[in-house]
């Protein structure tokens, strides 16, 4: 106790700056009205360790450069629009610190790849979005509507519990290098978004899903690399649903 | 506060070859979907193709164990193999049913798996059809040659 006052008082006694570091975000950007080619920007931020390296972005766009572009709308991890390859790994940039990943070298940030890149850290999430729609990701049923809730059993509820908490954020998907080199693959996110309603009890399309993700660029062209699970800022197990959904295919036909 | 590590290159020239009207094209990922994408297959056959891997890969495993250990280790190694050796081993159906097996197996295992990598890494649509084309005719001959040689195999051929 008397140590933490300690701290703080010495501190405070170095200066209100004393606890800030100084970071170098090595930034990759493009601009297709300047140069066909990408190139990287070196800015130096001094930051408190504690900061997110989105509130670094923030810094750079709001007073050093502020042609510098990315995406990102909630800041606190749930829209999934700040998803962006930062140092190296996909991560959402709101759910970042500094401190954590080593703010005593340069930080690379770059836009996710296998998409394309439109301006600075901005890519183009059609693709993306397009094989999500593909596995209709709604609740599909037949029959009349109820009066009142689809009723569900806990234990129904939980079977795909992991799969509810995506958001989008294409970090998955974006770190898969089966999508890399073919653009065709679903990708993890549209099986993940599969998954939440084919094992959804209350759900009536889950062999129309199926029979779109048994395609040659369905779940088969899987490889178990496990970079999705890695990269999921939620800590879906991706890859576990992906292989859930590869189960349900074969024991569907045998 | 910022500082360039590379320049984009015809900023400095000055004449900047892209500019506000005229932007550089978009870098498209490979192989985005566009209308052109094939439609669909509705088939089961990467199903069959994936299980088929995983089958035959437990029982390759058995296979090509047991054929390497009676070939290179047991009862004197690699320098007991000859033209007589084959043939004894050949004179009995079951060494003729495990290496037709072995052969077929090995051949489709493999020729499955360089599919998967030339879908993965051609990414031009004729590329991948040629050298998929060349996968299969080679598959095709080596398993037909293997299986007439098995089946036809004359142990007094002089």
């Amino acid at each position: 106790m008397s140590t933490a006052v300690m701290d703080k008082a010495e501190a405070e006694a170095k200066g209100p700056a004393s606890h800030l570091i100084t970071v170098t975000l090595r930034i990759r950007r493009y601009n297709s009205e300047v140069s066909d080619e990408p190139w990287w920007d070196d800015f130096q931020v001094d930051v408190d360790p504690k900061d997110r390296v989105l509130d670094v972005l923030h810094t750079i766009k709001w007073e050093h450069d502020g042609t510098l572009t990315f995406r990102r709308s909630c800041a606190h991890g749930i829209c999934g629009s700040d998803a962006m390859r930062i140092n190296g790994r996909n991560r959402l940039a709101c759910k970042t610190l500094i401190k954590d990943i080593g703010p005593e070298k340069p930080i690379s940030v770059e836009p996710i790849k296998g998409l394309a890149v439109l301006k600075d850290l901005v890519v183009d999430m059609e693709p993306f979005f397009q094989a999500y729609r593909d596995v209709m990701p709604f609740l599909v049923t037949t029959g009349n509507e109820p009066t009142r809730e689809r009723l569900q059993s806990a234990e129904d509820r939980e079977r795909f519990d992991d799969t509810t908490k995506c958001i989008l954020c294409a970090a998955c998907t974006s770190s898969c290098p089966v999508f890399w080199n073919d653009g065709q693959y679903f990708g993890p996110a549209a099986i993940v978004n599969a998954h939440r309603f084919i094992f959804d009890s209350r759900d009536e399309a889950g062999e129309q899903r199926l029979e779109i993700l048994n395609d040659k660029d369905g779940v088969w062209r899987c490889r178990t690399v496990f970079n999705c699970t890695d990269a999921c800022p939620r800590g879906i197990q991706v890859t576990k649903a992906i292989q859930e959904v590869k189960r349900a295919l074969i024991t569907r036909r045998f | 506060m910022a500082t360039e590590t590379t320049k984009p290159a015809d900023e400095a020239a000055g004449a900047r070859e892209f500019d506000v009207d005229n932007p550089a094209p978009v870098i498209e990922p490979p192989r985005t979907r566009t209308a052109k994408t094939p439609r669909a297959t509705r088939t089961n056959f990467e199903l069959y193709g994936w299980l088929f891997m995983r089958l035959s890969g437990i029982v390759l495993v058995v296979l090509v164990l047991g054929h390497l250990l009676i070939q290179l280790v047991l009862d004197g190694g690699v320098s007991k193999i000859g033209f007589a050796f084959v043939a004894g081993r050949w004179a009995s159906p079951f060494w003729q049913t495990w290496d037709l097996l072995m052969l077929w197996l090995a051949m489709l295992h493999g020729a499955n798996g360089l599919r998967t990598v030339i879908n993965d890494y051609a990414e031009r649509a004729n590329t991948r059809f040629w050298l998929k084309t060349l996968l299969y005719a080679a598959t095709v001959f080596t398993v037909l040659l293997g299986t007439l040689v098995i089946f036809t195999f004359d142990p007094n051929i002089r």
